[in-house]
């Protein structure tokens, strides 16, 4: 734990503007050069409730919110203490100052509202600042921003104080407000921020040694989310169509599309439940249009049988699966990576599907990008599996991601042309052949309604090479193999052009961890922290779960002695997955599994893999779950 | 050159066009009422003028599912109830198809009812037929949302004490701008609807009444008809809410007590289809989407052009 980084912690009410404040301020951070990773934790409902969003700055690189923070900036909830919406709301009282001492680091820095706060209510506040070596400084946050604004504008004058304490330049915070606002909230909240920064330059002694850290981009950065990877990813290969129905977290992705296809010449449809929007997106793909939807936990259930029928009529769609905790509705807010199972397998009868987990916002990109390559050239349905940290952190990364060419290319559709000499039976196009040429195998050549010599019938019954419903035993037979081929042969082309699982560390490490998805970065923090200790471990964050990367895990696997599988779940879905898929090296597989609603830290991981090691296989913290190695 | 040349061809139309050379066998036993839906639509297509090409028809799961087989088009054979979602995405994607879309009675009225009631809140362009047979079909003769009440069957051996839904009254209090009911007993009426239905600009839904021989014992149930266009005992103003939901009304209760009233219900000319109302606010291109994949030239957006915000 060094603190040649700064993990900014803003805390405060549910509503309050927390999220606008830190965007900003991380972009600030970013502007000054540095790498940066937020994370947003926030209760499930719309005002109220104790929240906070943290923002860690390093010049090196950073690819998880780090192991707990060391600056806090403690706000008061107004509203809470407003008689009208009390009425309303009632009157839960958020404690941004007590709530979040327990993760703050030894010579941590605290500012917090001493217009809306008391550390009188806290129990051993003074005892527990000189025990920890805190820095407390208090300012009437709330009155400065009364004075010469509005009571809402404090956030601003708790940056402007954040500034002053850690020697910032407050020139790029400055632009940022004069990019967003204008006119008298502009005045307001440049003087706010600019009267806090001098108050406390000026009436305060610096006690502390944080400073924010330097750095120096040599590429220009961008702050994205993983939402926004794979919008930016569909809308860069032709995707023009989506249909969605609401759920949280999979909604940042809806709107972040909605946002900008009408304008790209595309089309956005909010309909009326999740499996009108899965057959929606079938029927746009079906007339000829890139299309996608998605959804979380139970609105992708609700998209099991449209799923199958995509297979089945090999319609080509993309479906997003934004993973919260569950069952049921679980907690809408909170990340985990218990549907793996459900997305994997949902759907009656031997259907297929291929799916991606990408690791962080540039895989997000890349991954939803092949994610459409491959189910419109393989006619099949493809879906994007990641989860709510993934959605809505955002992380510092290059530009030039993004820097890439489009691909509309609607993938193995005929031409007017071809169709004049293509095979037909009885007048109708034979669209499902089952020994079509070409360079895929399992994948029969599609026609478009409306193309002349192209008609057909699209099926989710079993059918025969022109469409019509077949029960014929020998017909089934070709037609299931066919599309069961598709897998095979999905897998060599992405053993043959795509590295998505990359191994992290040295090569010949003892020992392994594997993850999947979101964990990627902690993992990766992890495996840095526990080399420099005098271990020796290597990692592999797996994206392609199905069609699986059999051959890159396995030789993974043969290199290690045994290996770690860190996921956030708690039956251990990924593991189970790794195991029935390569039928081995389950004596060699243990793990590490959390499942209370946050994501991992580095130091969870650390110390599980020490806990593991020391021959202590029991519990090593409640919020995180060592499960022993089991035998195939 | 476009990409689907079958679009907009102007030739004359045989409706033989639209039989497959071989047919599939029939799976809809004897006097079943929806070879009639099959032929008064075949009959219908010459009139509107749309090619076996140009023309999308998407049905669902059930006896009446079966339609896309048995009508050569393009067709799409979708799932137990979702028809209607897969149809008006398929419009949206390509305008230029004429997209029609077809299910039974359980499959439009029950598991797919909250399609059916916003399709025709949206008012998509395009014809949406029901095999009305009061009946499940495919799945042997349980009970169905147009039932009559007090029906009996294997799930309902006591009798249903639910009362039928109300399909006409529902597409119009839905939206649907075109609503009429026809049946598989009256060939000429029916063929002059669903013409009528594929040219109107909206969503015209069309309640069908088709006889099941099989679970419906009384094959001849929606005999005698009366067609109210044709009646001097019915007037009613077709464009006018109201009178036609009070027409509807009486057409719905008068079902189960044995009198046939057919025809149409209501038209409304004037409101725009769902697709212009959002080409109109820019919330959709002009040009057919579809078609765009096929041009070489169109400049593709990039997301990077999107990255200022990030920055
Ligand atoms: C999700 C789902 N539930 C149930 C079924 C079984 N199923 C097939 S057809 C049908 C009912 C058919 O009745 P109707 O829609 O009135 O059509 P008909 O056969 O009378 O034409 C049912 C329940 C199914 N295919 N899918
Ligand atoms: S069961 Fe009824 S609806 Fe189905 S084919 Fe036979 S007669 Fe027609």
């Amino acid at each position: 734990m060094t603190d040649d980084e700064l993990i900014w912690r803003i805390a405060g009410g549910s509503g309050d503007g927390i999220d606008s404040t830190s965007q900003n301020f991380a972009k600030a951070l970013m502007r000054s050069g540095l790498n940066v990773f937020t994370h947003r934790h926030y209760p499930s409902r719309i005002r109220g409730g104790h929240t906070y969003v943290e923002i860690r700055a390093s010049d090196k690189p950073v690819k998880s919110r780090g192991d707990n923070y060391n600056f806090l900036l403690a706000l008061g909830d107004s509203f809470a203490r407003n008689p009208q919406e009390e009425a309303y709301y009632g009157n839960e009282e958020i404690k941004p100052l007590s709530e979040n001492l327990d993760e703050l680091r030894e010579g941590g820095v605290i500012v917090y509202d001493a217009g809306l706060l008391d550390t009188d209510e806290i129990e051993n506040f003074d005892e527990r600042v000189e025990e920890n070596d805190w820095h407390v400084y208090d300012l009437d946050l709330r009155g400065l921003a009364k004075e010469h604004g509005r009571e809402v504008m404090r956030n601003t004058a708790g940056v402007g104080a954040t500034a002053a304490l850690l020697d910032m330049d407050l020139q790029y915070i400055e632009e940022l407000m004069e990019d967003a606002m204008s006119g008298d909230v502009l005045e307001a909240n440049l003087q706010i921020l600019e009267e806090a920064y001098e108050s406390v330059k000026n009436d305060y002694d610096h006690t502390h040694d944080l400073r924010a850290p330097t750095g120096d981009h040599d590429e220009e950065q961008v702050l994205v989310s993983g939402s926004h990877g794979i919008s930016y990813g569909a809308l860069d290969e032709g995707c023009r169509f989506i249909a969605g129905y609401p759920m949280t977290p999979w909604t940042d992705v809806f709107t972040i599309m909605t946002q900008h296809l009408p304008d790209m010449g595309g089309i956005s449809e909010q309909v009326e439940d999740e499996i009108a929007a899965a057959s929606l997106a079938i029927g746009a793909s079906h007339a000829g249009a890139k299309a996608m939807s998605g959804s979380s936990g139970g609105g992708f259930a609700l998209m099991s049988e449209p799923l199958g029928l995509a297979e089945m009529t090999e319609t080509p769609i993309v479906l997003v699966e934004s993973m919260r905790a569950g069952g049921s509705t679980g907690m809408p807010t909170k990340p985990e990576q218990g549907d793996l199972e459900h997305v994997l397998y949902t759907s009656q009868g031997d259907s297929n599907r291929v799916v991606f987990a990408p690791g962080d916002p540039a895989e997000c990109y890349e991954q939803t990008r092949k994610a459409f390559e491959i189910a419109y050239n393989y006619q099949i349905p493809s879906i994007v599996l990641y989860d709510q940290k993934l959605s809505g952190g955002h992380q510092t990364i290059p530009e030039a991601v993004f820097d890439e060419e489009p691909n509309p290319d609607l993938g193995s559709i005929v031409t007017e042309q071809d169709l004049e000499e293509a095979a037909h039976e009885a007048g109708r196009f034979k669209r499902y052949m089952y020994d079509a040429e070409g360079d895929r195998e399992g994948v029969s050549p599609r026609s478009l309604p409306g193309q002349k010599g192209g008609n057909y019938l699209a099926s989710g019954n079993e059918h025969n090479e022109v469409g019509h419903i077949s029960e014929d035993p020998t017909n089934r037979v070709l037609q299931m193999e066919r599309r069961m081929a598709k897998l095979d042969s999905i897998r060599e082309e992405l053993d043959e052009t795509t590295d998505h699982q990359p191994v992290y560390g040295p090569e010949d490490a003892d020992y392994g961890i594997l993850s999947f998805g979101s964990t990627k970065g902690v993992v990766e923090e992890a495996v840095d922290i526990l080399n420099e200790e005098g271990h020796s471990v290597k990692a592999m964050n797996v994206s392609d779960i199905m069609p699986f990367a059999k051959a890159d895990v396995t030789e993974f696997l043969e290199g290690v002695d045994e290996a770690l599988v860190v996921e956030m779940n708690a039956t251990a879905q990924f593991r189970r997955h790794i195991q029935g898929q390569l039928g081995r090296f389950g004596e060699k597989l243990y793990s590490l599994l959390k499942y209370d609603g946050n994501p991992f830290e580095p130091s969870e991981v650390v110390s599980g893999f020490q806990t593991h090691l020391e021959g202590n296989a029991d519990v090593s913290d409640y919020n995180v779950r060592i499960e022993s190695a089991t035998g195939d | 050159m476009s990409a689907f040349n079958a679009i907009g061809e102007e030739r004359d139309i045989d409706r033989d066009e639209f039989t497959p050379a071989i047919e599939p066998q029939a799976t809809w036993c004897p006097g079943c009422g929806d070879f009639g839906v099959l032929k008064a639509l075949k009959q219908a297509m010459p009139e509107v003028g749309r090619t076996p090409e140009e023309t999308l028809l998407v049905t669902g799961i059930g006896c009446s599912g079966k339609l896309s087989s048995y009508f050569k088009s393009y067709g799409f054979h979708s799932i137990h109830g979702r028809a209607l979602p897969v149809a008006r995405a398929a419009k949206l994607a390509n305008p230029g198809l004429e997209v029609i879309a077809a299910g039974g009675d359980g499959d439009g009225y029950g598991i797919g009812g909250n399609h059916f009631m916003h399709t025709a809140r949206e008012n998509h362009d395009m014809t949406y037929i029901v095999f009305d047979n009061e009946i499940f079909g495919l799945t042997k003769g349980q009970t169905s949302p147009t039932s009559p009440k007090g029906h009996k069957s294997k799930t309902q051996p006591h009798g249903s004490a639910k009362s039928p839904i109300r399909p006409l009254s529902l597409g119009l209090t839905s939206g649907a701008t075109y609503v009429a009911r026809t049946a598989a007993v009256n060939p000429n009426q029916a063929k002059e609807i669903l013409a009528e239905a594929m040219e109107h600009d909206g969503f015209a839904h069309v309640d069908f009444l088709t006889q099941c021989p099989t679970w419906n014992k009384d094959a001849k149930q929606y005999v005698p008809y009366i067609d109210v266009q044709d009646s001097d005992d019915y007037d009613f103003d077709i464009h006018d809410r109201r009178e036609a939901a009070e027409m509807m009304y009486e057409a719905e209760d008068a079902l189960y007590e044995g009198t046939v009233l057919t025809g149409r219900f209501y038209v409304d000319d004037e409101r725009p289809s769902y697709q212009q109302e959002k080409q109109q606010s820019g919330d959709m291109p002009e040009e057919p989407l579809a078609e765009r994949y096929f041009d070489e030239d169109y400049e593709w957006e990039r997301s990077y052009d999107l990255l200022e915000r990030h920055k």
